[in-house]
């Protein structure tokens, strides 16, 4: 193949929209207005472009799919591209999420606006890349591209301890990946490729397996973030401004998952199962303390990002439960907590807009003024919650379920997740919206805008279409589940076979 | 027609919530009231045709969800249990929302409240048509979504928030039991449809299942988790917390969902799933007592309360264990016959009461109540006919069902039948009194309203009506707030505030709801008996409710020693009696009774410190929890150790370094993109080559 597929149009299309930016001269009012213009149309041109991909792919099949190889670093480091079901829903959320950054950005970003835009497109085209690359390096390069934009987005146009909070957030992933670099090419020495696809069916010898497995569970578990190395998360929700957040909690969380679903659990099925009941013990922990110190908090952002912690607790736990439910249910809670938590942000946004506080005691008795808004607020907290009919039930409905089958003791424990989401996520909307309108600085807030409404109207019809249909993406999931369960079996046979020998 | 009965209130809800600011209060009143009432006369159609008739059906509405093995539908399975329940629920929240019309013409949001009355209705519908274990849980937490909107519905009001978020939280642990229990019966029986699970529970019905590293009998687990759902929705002993206080509501929601329909959810869940317990006989011995618990300790509560919604509230916490007694002693048909008639006369009586509440000015508290037969004598007579309902007076609707209940403890002889037997026939008695003692304060007796002082709400009580001993804040709540901040609305209606105005009977959308009820109240009983627990059962339920060949309870209730079916009758003769004594010939009896036992006083006006001690050992401690990890655990700790600490050492050393530099954040974004890339393409050639 010598042209370039849809894939990388993908890639490509977000930089040219950045390339055109910085072509603008000036710092006037029109050249802001071009620069917000661009970005809105190159991202919509890009979700529609994906849309393309999506009509293109076969759900019913586990290969990768849209498939280009181009000569790159070596013969057996290729820019190769592809998807299958795992990553071409995620490559959706990702397009389909930028718009509505751009949007949210449009009046709340007021310095810097080009180099703002550039950012927010150039990270668009790493997490694509993210989700699409079938190379490890290309993986790899991708995975931490993504965190410069993302730390120059928190460190520049972020809040006052913008520099503290970037500085965590690199400190942290960066530790992690310099790890998985080294696992890469321990990885290369031992199989002679860097391919995905030849990596999947390569068998990793057991003892390194476990190593591999480690290093690589050091960069995700830190990008998803797991307990305890989550703490940077509630400070670069809190610093970053609200499309940031939405595009850390929507999207940048989620490649930690997408890690242990891509490279873990298929290429390292042995260690996987092996590790399985850590990672359920700080699942469970993740999910029981951090809804705990959720229940606590006084800032709003800061409550929605350690509820973040706690529901990417229940896609870990889905994902090393290792069967159907258990992956399904945690691929579809990522997708989910991707819109649900992105329209918590901008729901945050939309008041911090207003009043440039994101305390709780700031607010209360919204409603009163704020009709719309108490609504959509509250469909994402029901959805926050896990309420049947929005899609944040399906996810954490068959997470639970998988968990239940792998281990009764993990499901119990992370049931109890659901009473305690209720306790924060009902008592943020008590102090918040409910209530008498009666502090003096909230009398002359308005309600959504129609920007507002253009934003976050689509993210509730899709929480609850996907809550009442959840086929689309569940589906999506079920074929590449299939295959990877076939390959862990194996290893699971083994586990099980030792342990009935032990007894 | 199913498909119409289910959605038309979806489709209410939709036009009244989307399109309510548009088309004002009255037209959202019409379309919601007028859809309901089509659903209300489908379901009676749908209930002669199933229960009488031959038309148990599945229909699929839709395909769900599916992973694995596990495969969802929308769908509804339609017999005659959901038939029943169809009528039940349509029926009531039909005459709540005409009564609604009348009870909240002044309230500002009338478009928002005929919407949640619409949105709970379709999830209730959602709930009992269920053909599967999920869909069921979609229908339980749209109930539950519901119920904490129209509890909170008067959002200005801070204890009606709490009390909203408190009956939404008391439920989620009610459900997390459901879950597990959905997630065990998954794992045994591959299915969570009810077609699927049922005809198997036979033969797997003696397995063992590993729950908590403990080994169960399977049934007996699943069972008893999926009771623990119903225990949280049903308001039973130990989860029932929520109920009295979701009386922030306005009172026809009190009616509608904590009285007839909602509340009723988990008795209808386990007459559902009659196949799974009456394999779990050990779980059915756990519902038989929590029900015995609950009807007794509501009914102690309910004695000594002195708002009128509250009285009614601890009633219906008090029958649901009837119900439940009746579910676990084997006679499902008994459980379930009660909820039928108790939805008429409990809404009844909670409309009646709304409907005192109406002409009193919002006036709650019954010690400023007193001789209202004089002013409002229709709902008087309506009350008396719920009270006598309630009560059991022979031949109307509680007579028959819950004295069925009664008989049917008493003929299972077992301990557990026994204990709910004594629990159930002492609560007959204090109902009676309970009830009795509401109307006597109510009705009868001196006028201790308008009397000066009081207009204001600040409550300067004359003692000698109160019982002598002080109250807290909780037990003189006074509904709505939002009439408060709507004077002006008050105004025009001349409501002032009490004060000289007379009580004044309700408007006829208000009173006819409670003539049908009342009718059912009266005839629900008589008519019905026969199919739900006499001769017609087998024809009229055709297999809806399960029960094992060696189940022979409603046959030996027929050959009880003569004095037990008498004994519910002399209980609710001697309650009403007492009631009569102590309010109506000496009424300074209560009072001196109260001072003279302070102590039981104080236990049972205040709940037996339920409150106080779930606030003790959960909700404290979970804030003391969370804040010590935030504190302690994150910032401490992890933190401390962690980043804080390393980059505290790092600024050291690089202290002097960073002078040199030109401090500008891109600079050192752009020296770390450089590293990185570096570090990456030496690598790479180095393993390349």
């Amino acid at each position: 193949m010598l042209g370039f597929g849809i894939l990388s149009g993908l890639l490509i299309l977000p930089l040219v929209g950045a390339a055109f930016i910085l072509t603008l001269r000036g710092d006037s009012q029109a050249a802001r207005s071009n620069a917000r213009w661009a970005a809105l149309a190159t991202t919509v041109a890009t979700f529609l472009l994906s849309l393309v991909a999506w009509g293109r792919f076969d759900t019913a099949s586990s290969s990768f799919q849209l498939v280009e190889t181009h000569a790159w670093l070596a013969e057996t480091i290729r820019f190769k591209l592809g998807v299958d079901g795992f990553s071409m829903p995620f490559i959706l959320l990702t397009t389909f999420l930028m718009p509505f950054c751009i949007l949210a950005s449009w009046d709340s970003i007021e310095t810097r606006v080009k180099e703002y835009f550039v950012a927010f497109l150039i990270l668009e085209t790493t997490m694509i890349g993210v989700f699409a690359a079938l190379d490890l390096v290309l993986f790899y390069l991708f995975f931490e591209a993504g965190l410069i934009p993302m730390f120059l987005i928190i460190g520049i146009w972020g809040g006052k301890r913008r520099i503290y909070a970037s500085f965590k957030f690199f400190l942290y992933t960066l530790l992690g990946s310099v790890l998985m670099l080294l696992a890469i090419m321990a990885m290369f020495w031992a199989a002679g490729t860097t391919d995905i696809p030849t990596l999947l069916a390569y068998k990793f010898p057991a003892h390194l397996q476990t190593w591999l497995w480690l290093a690589f569970f050091a960069s995700f578990a830190v990008k998803m973030p797991m307990w305890p190395v989550h703490t940077w998360l509630p400070d670069a929700h809190v610093e970053a401004p609200t499309a940031g957040s939405v595009i850390l909690a929507g999207i940048l969380l989620k490649m930690g998952g997408y890690g242990f679903i891509r490279i873990s659990l298929p290429m390292f099925p042995d260690a996987s199962v092996y590790f399985a009941p850590l990672v359920f013990s700080l699942s469970v922990i993740a999910i029981v303390y951090t809804s705990l110190v959720a229940l606590m908090q006084e800032d709003m952002k800061k409550l929605i990002a350690y509820s973040s912690v706690a529901h990417m607790g229940f896609v870990t736990m889905g994902l090393f439960s290792m069967n159907p439910q258990g992956i399904q249910g945690a691929m579809f809670q990522m997708v989910s907590h991707g819109l649900v938590s992105g329209a918590l942000f901008l729901c945050v946004g939309v008041v911090y807009d207003r009043m440039h506080t994101r305390e709780i005691r700031a607010y209360g008795g919204l409603v009163n003024r704020m009709p719309l808004y108490a609504v959509a607020f509250l469909v994402f907290t029901m959805a926050n919650v896990g309420l049947p009919g929005t899609s944040g039930f399906v996810g954490e409905f068959l997470s639970l379920m998988g968990a239940f089958r792998a281990n009764t003791w993990v499901s119990f424990l992370a049931t109890t997740g659901v009473i305690l989401s209720a306790g924060y996520a009902l008592w943020l909307y008590r102090r918040v919206v409910y209530g008498v309108l009666d502090k003096p600085s909230l009398q002359g807030i308005t309600d959504l805008n129609r920007r507002e409404i253009i934003t976050l109207a689509p993210l509730l019809l899709l929480v609850i279409y996907y809550g009442v249909q959840p086929g689309p993406i569940l589906d999506a999931f079920a074929a590449p589940t299939d295959t990877l369960l076939k390959s862990v079996e194996a290893a699971l046979t083994t586990v099980k076979t030792a342990a009935v020998a032990a007894h | 027609m199913y498909h119409a009965i289910v959605f038309l209130p979806l489709v209410g809800f939709l036009i009244a919530g989307l399109f309510g600011r548009m088309l004002g209060p009255r037209p959202s009143e019409i379309v919601t009231t007028a859809l309901l009432f089509i659903a209300a006369v489908l379901s009676w159609v749908s209930f002669i045709q199933v229960g009488f008739g031959d038309g148990a059906t599945r229909v699929q509405v839709a395909h769900w969800m599916s992973s694995g093995d596990l495969v969802v539908d929308w769908a509804f399975r339609i017999d005659t249990l959901t038939a029943m329940m169809l009528v039940v629920v349509n029926t009531v929240s039909a005459l709540v929302h005409l009564y609604s019309i009348g009870y909240m013409h002044e309230d500002p949001h009338r478009p928002r409240f005929f919407a949640y009355l619409s949105l709970f209705t379709f999830a209730m519908l959602m709930l009992v048509t269920a053909d599967n274990l999920v869909q069921m849980f979609f229908g339980w937490e749209g109930v539950g979504l519901a119920s904490y909107l129209l509890i909170g519905f008067w959002y200005q009001k801070d204890s009606a928030n709490a009390a909203a978020m408190k009956a939404f939280i008391v439920n989620r642990v009610g459900d997390f039991g459901f879950l597990l229990g959905i997630f065990t019966l998954f794992v045994l029986f591959n299915s969570v449809s009810f077609d699927q699970i049922f005809p198997r529970v036979a033969e797997i019905a003696n397995n063992r299942f590993m729950f908590l590293g403990i080994e169960w009998h399977a049934m007996t687990i699943a069972a008893l988790l999926l009771f623990m759902g119903a225990m949280g929705k049903s308001a039973q002993f130990l989860l029932h917390t929520w109920l009295p206080d979701a009386m922030e509501g306005p009172t026809p929601v009190s009616a509608l969902i904590h009285a007839a329909t909602m509340v009723t959810a988990g008795v209808f869940m386990v007459a559902r799933l009659s196949p799974v317990f009456e394999y779990a006989p050990a779980a059915l011995t756990v519902v038989t007592v929590i029900g015995g618990i609950t009807a007794f300790f509501a009914a102690t509560v309910g004695l000594v309360q002195n708002d009128i919604k509250r009285v009614i509230a601890y009633s219906t916490c008090s029958q649901l264990g009837y119900m439940f007694v009746g579910l676990g002693v084997g006679a499902y048909g008994a459980g379930v016959f009660h909820l039928f008639t108790h939805a008429f006369f409990k809404a009844l009586l909670f409309l009646g009461a709304g409907s005192v509440i109406h002409a009193m000015h919002h006036e709650q508290d019954m010690r400023h109540m007193g001789a209202l037969r004089r002013y409002i004598p229709f709902t008087t007579a309506m009350m008396a006919i719920g009270t006598l309902a309630l009560t059991g007076f022979p031949f109307t609707a509680g007579y028959y069902s819950k004295d069925a209940i009664i008989e049917a403890a008493y003929a299972s002889h077992s301990t557990a039948g026994s204990f709910a037997f004594l629990a159930t026939v002492i609560a007959a008695f204090m109902t009676s009194f309970y009830s009795w003692r509401l109307f006597f304060l109510t009705f009868e007796g001196r006028a201790r309203w308008g009397h000066g002082g009081h207009g204001a709400h600040d409550h300067q009580h004359a003692p000698h009506d109160h019982e002598g001993v002080e109250h807290d804040a909780r037990s003189r709540d006074v509904e709505p707030a939002s009439h408060a901040q709507h004077e002006h609305v008050h105004d025009d209606h001349g409501h002032g505030h009490h004060g000289a105005h007379q009580p004044h009977e309700s408007p006829l959308v208000m009173l006819l709801p409670l003539v049908v009820l009342a009718l059912g109240a009266v005839i629900a009983g008589v008519v019905f008996h026969n199919a739900f627990i006499g001769e017609g059962y087998q024809e009229f339920w055709k297999g809806a409710i399960f029960t094992r060949p060696e189940n022979h309870i409603l046959e030996e209730m027929h050959h009880l020693p003569g004095w037990v079916p008498l004994l519910p009758t002399v209980m609710m003769i001697l309650g009403f009696v007492l009631a009569v004594y102590m309010y109506i010939v000496d009424n300074k009896q209560p009072a001196r009774l109260a001072a003279d036992h302070p102590i039981l006083y104080r236990f049972l006006l205040n709940k037996w410190y339920f409150d106080e001690l779930y606030d003790a050992i959960f909700v404290r401690p979970a804030m003391a929890i969370g804040r010590f990890f935030w504190r302690t655990g994150d910032q401490r700790i992890i933190d401390g150790l962690g980043p804080d600490g390393i980059s505290a050492r790092v600024l050291d050393v690089t202290r002097g370094v960073v002078r040199i530099q030109t401090g500008y954040l891109y600079h050192y974004a752009f020296a770390m993109l450089i590293g990185v890339a570096a570090l990456v393409t030496f690598y790479l050639f180095r393993g390349a080559h």
